[in-house]
C-alpha cells in the first residue's frame, strides 16, 4: 500500500508547519499530460486521481454529486470527468474542449497534469498542455483499441520533446480484465511507438472509472506485474538530462533604472554562468564578462538554468531583448534561413509563400515559408508530399527570414529551439515549431538568380553608376556643392542620391560617436550603403569629413574601377572657422566639442584626389560647373 | 550547483519571468490588486521582478465600495512604503444609484461595481495588459484560462477560442482596444501561496489571522458587521467571535471561517487539515455551476 496524499496531515504547531514545508519544498515535480482519443477517459482519470488522493474538499464533492446527477454519464454514480471540465459547454456536451490544469500531490511529488482535449478540433489545446509536459499518459479504451488520434498525440507529445509515456489501457474492466486484451494493445502501440524514440513507454491496464491499478494495484489482474499508475508517477526518473550543457540566457528586457545601471533580465534556458565568466552574444556579435548577477534577494556568485535574474556585463554591448548571451564555446546558429517541424493549428492552412511572424521565446521577425518539404503521416510517421498543411497536421519546413535570430536545434535545447507561429493580420497564433538546423546562404536560389546585374540596372537608367566622394573640412562646402550638383543631374534625368554625413548619423550610425575607432566604422558602413546604391545603378554623392586617407582608400577598394571620384573641397581651415555655419568650431574652440576634426582631431587631405576644388574667393555654382566639366569629359554624366 | 530546486523558486522564477514579458511587450500595462493575499504575493514578485528599478506599471484597485475597512487602511499603507504608483476607480454611476449587495443581490452589485468599474477603468486609462492574481486552482474555469489571456475590444473572453500558450513563448500582440489579461500565479496553489508569504515574509491584512470580530450566522455562514450600513434581520443576533477570512473581498460577500489561528504558521497548519476549498467563502460564486465562466466572459476578473 501507498501512503497518498499531503492532506490531513497532523501539523498543529509552528514546528511541524516549518518542517513540513521544508519537506514540501524538497519534493520533486512531475509536469505531465493525458491524452488519447475522445471517450477514452482521460478526465475521468484525473478526477479519479484527485479523488483518490483525498484533494476533493468538501464543498466540491457537495458540487460533484450534485453535477454528476444533473450531466452525469455514470448513472448515479459520481462523475469525475466533471471535477476537470469546467467550461459550460464541456459539461452540456460532455466533452473537454481545452485543456485544464489541476495540482496534486503525495508523500513523494508533487504533480501538475494538463487534462487534454482528445477531438480532433481542439488538437491545439492538446499540443498546449504537451508543451510544459516531461510525461504523457496516453489512454486507449481496452474496446476500441489504438485509433489515429492516439497516434497523432504520441506523434505530437515526441515531436514537443516528451521523453516518458504511459499508454494506460482503460476501461479493462468492460473486457473482463482480459490479459490477451492488454498485451495485444501495448503490442500493437510499441510497434508503432519504437521509431519515435521515447526514453520510456511503461503500459498499464487500468479503470479509471472503478479505480483498478490507479492508485493501488488492483486484485483483478493478477497477471499484471508492473507499476500502478501513480506508483509510476511517483518513481519515474522523467528529469531531462541537462548535465554539461551550454549556457543559454534569452534576452527579455533591459532594465536601465539610471544612467550607472544596466542590467539584462532573463531566464536561464539551459547550462550555469559564474561572475567573472566570459561570454559570447552571437547577434548582434560581441563578447564581455559577468560582472554581477543581481536579484532582489541580493547577488548572486553563480546562476543555473532555470532561475530568473539580471546580468551585469563589465562593458558597454549594445544588445537588446532578443539577444542570447551564451558561453562562448558551443555557439548557437545565428542564420535567417531554417528548416523546422511544424504543428500547425489553424483553420486557414500553412502555404508556402505566405508570409508569418517567427517568434521564438524573446525575440520575433517576418518570415515566409519557402518551402514545405513533407507532410508527416500520423500513421505511420512516414514523410508523404503535400502543398499545404492543414488545421492539426504536422510537417517539415524551410523559412526564410527578414534578419538573422539565434537558436539551437530543438533537440539541443526546447526553449532556445522552439518558435510560434503568429498571422500577422490575426494576430492568431496558428503553429509550433521546432527548429531542426540553419540552411546556408550558398543554398539560396535567391543568390544565384543574378540575371539582373549591375549593367543591367544602370543600362535601365541610362548612366554610369559612380561614387562621388566629397572630402573635407567641416564647413568647407561639402554639402552646398554636393546639393547643388544633384540639382543639376537629377534636372538632367539622371538617378541620384547623397548620403550626407551628418544625416546618416540621425539614423544608420546613430549608434556611433567620433573616437577614431567610430569615425572609422561610419566610414565603413557608408562606404557599403554607397557600393550597394551603385550597384542598383544610381550616381551616389557622399559628403563626409572622412579624414583619413586609408578609409578614404577602403571606401575606394569596395567600389568598382573608374566608379569612385574622390572630390577634396580644400577651403583654409581659418576660413572654415569663420564661416562656422553651424556654430561648431566656436564650441570646438571652447572645448565644448571634444575630437573636431581640424581642432583636436587630424585631417589628412588627399595626396592625389580625382577633383581638387579650391573654394576661396569662388561661387558654389562656379565650382559646380567646374565639377560639371570634368565629369562630362570622362563620361559619367 | 543545481538548478532552481525548491517548488517555490521554481515558481518564483516563472512568475517573474512573465511579468518581465509583460513589461518588454505592452505599450501601456497595469497591475490589479484586490489587496488579498494573492495580490500581496503579486505585489512582492513584481518588485523582485524589476529590481533594482521600480515595477514600471501602476498598480490599480477597484473600490466597490464595500471592502472591509482594514483592507483600504492596509492598501493605503502599502502604496505609502513600498511606493508605487496606485490608482483607485470607483464606478461613480452605481454609487449616484446607490448599487450595493443589501439593496441590489451580490450579482447585480459584483456586476456593477466590479466588472463594470474594471471595464470602465481599463478603458479609462487604455492599459493594453492587466495583472491579475488568479490561479488555476481556485476555480474549474480558471483551470483553463491561459496565462496570457486575450480579451476582445469588449473585454470579453472567448473560453472556446483560446490561443494556443506553447512552450514559455506567449503571444502578445493586440490591434487597438483589445487587452490581455496577464495571470502570473497561474500555477500557484492556495498552499504554496501561504508558505511564500510566511517564508518571504510578506505583509498581508490582519483579517487572515482569527481574532475576535463581530459576526452574524447568516444561511449557515459567518459574516462580519464590519459597518452600519449592514441590515440585521430581527432574529439576527451579532456576535463576537474568533474567526478569520481565507479570501478577502466585499464584507458582505466574504464568509469569515471560526478559527484559533492568529499567526501565519497556524494559518497553514489549519490549511492543511482543511476539508473545504476558499471559494466556498465566496457567496458570489455559489448562484449555479459555471457562474464564474459566465462573469469572466463578461470581463470579471
Amino acid at each position: 500500500m501507498l501512503q497518498v496524499a499531503a492532506r490531513p496531515i497532523d501539523a498543529t504547531s509552528a514546528t511541524d508547519v516549518q518542517s513540513y514545508i521544508a519537506a514540501q519544498q524538497n519534493k520533486t515535480l512531475l509536469r505531465f499530460l493525458t491524452c488519447g482519443s475522445v471517450d477514452d477517459g482521460k478526465s475521468t482519470l484525473i478526477g479519479r486521481l484527485l479523488y483518490d488522493t483525498k484533494l476533493v474538499f468538501e464543498d466540491q464533492l457537495a458540487a460533484l454529486r450534485k453535477d454528476s446527477e444533473r450531466h452525469g454519464t455514470n448513472g448515479s454514480d459520481l462523475d469525475f470527468a466533471l471535477l476537470v471540465d469546467g467550461l459550460e459547454a464541456e459539461r452540456e456536451q460532455g466533452i473537454t474542449i481545452d485543456v485544464a490544469y489541476r495540482f496534486f500531490a503525495t508523500a513523494k511529488r508533487k504533480f501538475i497534469v494538463a487534462d487534454t482535449p482528445g477531438h480532433e478540433q481542439y488538437t491545439r489545446n492538446m499540443a498546449t498542455g504537451a508543451s510544459t509536459a516531461d510525461l504523457a499518459v496516453v489512454l486507449v479504451n481496452a474496446k476500441v483499441g489504438l485509433l489515429p488520434q492516439t497516434r497523432r498525440h504520441t506523434i505530437i507529445a515526441s515531436l514537443l520533446g516528451i521523453r516518458h509515456i504511459v499508454l494506460a489501457v482503460n476501461k479493462i474492466d468492460l473486457v473482463g480484465y482480459d490479459q490477451g486484451v492488454f498485451n495485444a494493445i501495448r503490442d500493437e502501440y510499441n510497434a508503432f511507438a519504437d521509431a519515435l524514440g521515447f526514453a520510456s513507454v511503461q503500459a498499464i491496464p487500468i479503470s479509471a472509472r472503478h479505480g483498478d491499478n490507479v492508485i493501488d494495484r488492483s486484485a483483478n489482474m493478477e497477471w499484471y506485474e508492473g507499476p500502478s499508475l501513480l506508483e509510476h508517477l511517483e518513481t519515474v526518473d522523467a528529469e531531462e538530462p541537462l548535465r554539461g550543457r551550454p549556457f543559454r540566457f534569452p534576452v527579455q528586457y533591459v532594465n536601465r533604472p539610471n544612467a550607472n545601471f544596466r542590467g539584462y533580465c532573463g531566464t536561464v534556458a539551459s547550462g550555469r554562468i559564474a561572475v567573472g565568466d566570459e561570454v559570447l552574444i552571437p547577434h548582434p556579435r560581441a563578447m564581455a564578462r559577468i560582472k554581477r548577477i543581481v536579484t532582489h534577494d541580493g547577488d548572486l556568485d553563480e546562476v543555473a538554468r532555470g532561475q530568473a535574474v539580471t546580468l551585469v556585463l563589465d562593458r558597454e554591448v549594445d544588445i537588446s531583448r532578443g539577444a542570447v548571451v551564451c558561453s562562448p564555446d558551443r555557439k548557437p546558429h545565428v542564420a535567417d534561413q531554417f528548416a523546422a517541424n511544424v504543428v500547425w493549428f489553424n483553420e486557414s492552412p500553412l502555404v508556402p509563400g505566405r508570409m508569418y511572424l517567427v517568434r521564438t521565446e524573446t525575440d520575433q521577425v517576418s518570415a515566409k515559408v519557402s518551402q514545405l518539404r513533407h507532410r508527416i503521416n500520423v500513421n505511420n510517421t512516414a514523410p508523404e508530399d503535400a502543398t499545404s498543411l492543414e488545421m492539426n497536421e504536422i510537417g517539415v519546413c524551410e523559412f526564410s527570414l527578414q534578419a538573422p535570430i539565434t537558436f539551437d536545434a530543438f533537440e539541443e535545447n526546447k526553449s532556445t529551439g522552439s518558435f510560434i507561429l503568429i498571422d500577422r493580420m490575426t494576430n492568431a497564433t496558428v503553429g509550433a515549431g521546432m527548429f531542426l538546423q540553419p540552411l546556408r546562404r550558398a543554398a539560396n536560389i535567391q543568390w544565384q538568380k543574378l540575371d539582373v546585374n549591375k549593367a543591367a540596372r544602370a543600362e535601365q537608367k541610362q548612366q554610369q553608376p559612380s561614387i562621388l566622394w566629397f572630402t573635407g573640412l567641416s564647413g568647407s562646402g561639402k554639402s552646398t556643392i554636393a546639393n547643388l550638383l544633384e540639382r543639376k543631374l537629377h534636372a538632367s534625368g539622371r538617378h541620384t542620391y547623397i548620403l550626407d554625413g551628418d544625416n546618416v548619423r540621425h539614423g544608420l550610425n546613430r549608434d556611433l560617436g567620433f573616437s577614431q575607432e567610430d569615425r572609422i566604422e561610419n566610414i565603413r558602413r557608408v562606404s557599403e550603403v554607397a557600393k550597394l546604391m551603385a550597384d542598383a545603378g544610381l550616381i551616389v554623392l557622399v559628403s563626409l569629413i572622412s579624414p583619413y586617407r586609408a578609409e578614404r582608400a577602403m571606401a575606394r577598394e569596395l567600389a568598382d574601377k573608374n566608379e569612385f571620384i574622390e572630390i577634396f573641397v580644400d577651403t583654409p581651415l581659418q576660413e572654415c572657422i569663420e564661416r562656422d555655419p553651424k556654430g561648431l568650431y566656436a564650441r570646438a574652440l571652447k572645448d565644448e566639442i571634444k575630437n573636431f576634426t581640424g581642432i583636436d582631431s587630424p585631417y589628412e587631405a588627399p595626396e592625389a584626389p580625382d577633383v581638387h576644388l579650391k573654394t576661396s574667393g569662388r561661387s558654389a555654382e562656379d565650382l559646380v560647373a567646374e565639377l560639371e566639366g570634368w565629369l562630362r569629359e570622362r563620361g559619367y554624366c | 550547483m543545481r538548478a532552481v530546486h525548491t517548488h517555490l523558486q521554481r515558481l518564483e522564477a516563472e512568475s517573474i519571468h512573465i511579468m518581465r514579458e509583460v513589461a518588454a511587450n505592452f505599450a501601456k500595462p497595469v497591475m490589479l490588486y484586490s489587496i488579498g493575499k494573492d495580490s500581496s504575493v503579486l505585489l512582492h514578485l513584481a518588485m523582485k521582478a524589476f529590481y533594482p528599478a521600480k515595477p514600471p506599471f501602476p498598480i490599480l484597485h477597484v473600490d466597490t465600495t464595500w471592502k472591509f475597512r482594514e483592507m483600504i487602511e492596509f492598501r493605503d499603507r502599502m502604496a505609502a512604503e513600498r511606493g508605487f504608483d496606485l490608482l483607485v476607480h470607483i464606478n461613480q454611476e452605481g454609487v449616484r444609484e446607490g448599487i450595493g449587495p443589501f439593496t441590489h443581490g451580490a450579482g447585480l452589485h459584483t456586476h456593477v461595481m466590479k466588472t463594470l468599474a474594471l471595464r470602465q477603468a481599463l478603458e479609462k486609462h487604455g492599459f493594453d495588459a492587466a495583472f491579475g492574481g488568479a490561479r488555476r486552482d481556485e476555480e474549474k474555469s480558471r483551470a483553463k484560462e491561459r496565462i496570457f489571456s486575450f480579451r476582445n475590444a469588449a473585454h470579453a473572453w472567448d473560453p472556446k477560442n483560446q490561443r494556443p500558450e506553447m512552450w514559455k513563448i506567449y503571444n502578445t500582440r493586440v490591434d487597438a482596444g483589445e487587452s490581455i489579461r496577464v495571470f502570473p500565479l497561474s500555477n500557484w496553489t492556495e498552499l504554496d501561496i501561504w508558505q511564500y508569504i510566511l517564508l518571504e515574509n510578506i505583509p498581508i491584512p490582519d483579517l487572515y489571522l482569527a481574532a475576535r470580530r463581530p459576526v452574524v450566522n447568516r444561511g449557515g455562514q459567518w459574516i462580519m458587521v464590519d459597518d452600519d450600513r449592514m441590515p440585521l434581520q430581527p432574529d439576527e443576533v451579532v456576535e463576537e467571535r474568533m474567526v478569520r477570512f481565507r479570501t478577502l473581498g466585499c464584507y458582505p460577500l466574504t464568509a469569515a471561517v471560526e478559527s484559533e489561528a492568529d499567526t501565519l504558521e497556524e494559518v497553514v497548519a489549519e490549511m492543511l487539515i482543511a476539508q473545504s476549498s476558499e471559494r466556498q467563502g465566496r457567496l458570489i460564486d455559489h448562484d449555479e455551476a459555471g457562474s464564474m465562466e459566465k462573469k469572466k466572459r463578461e470581463g470579471y476578473f
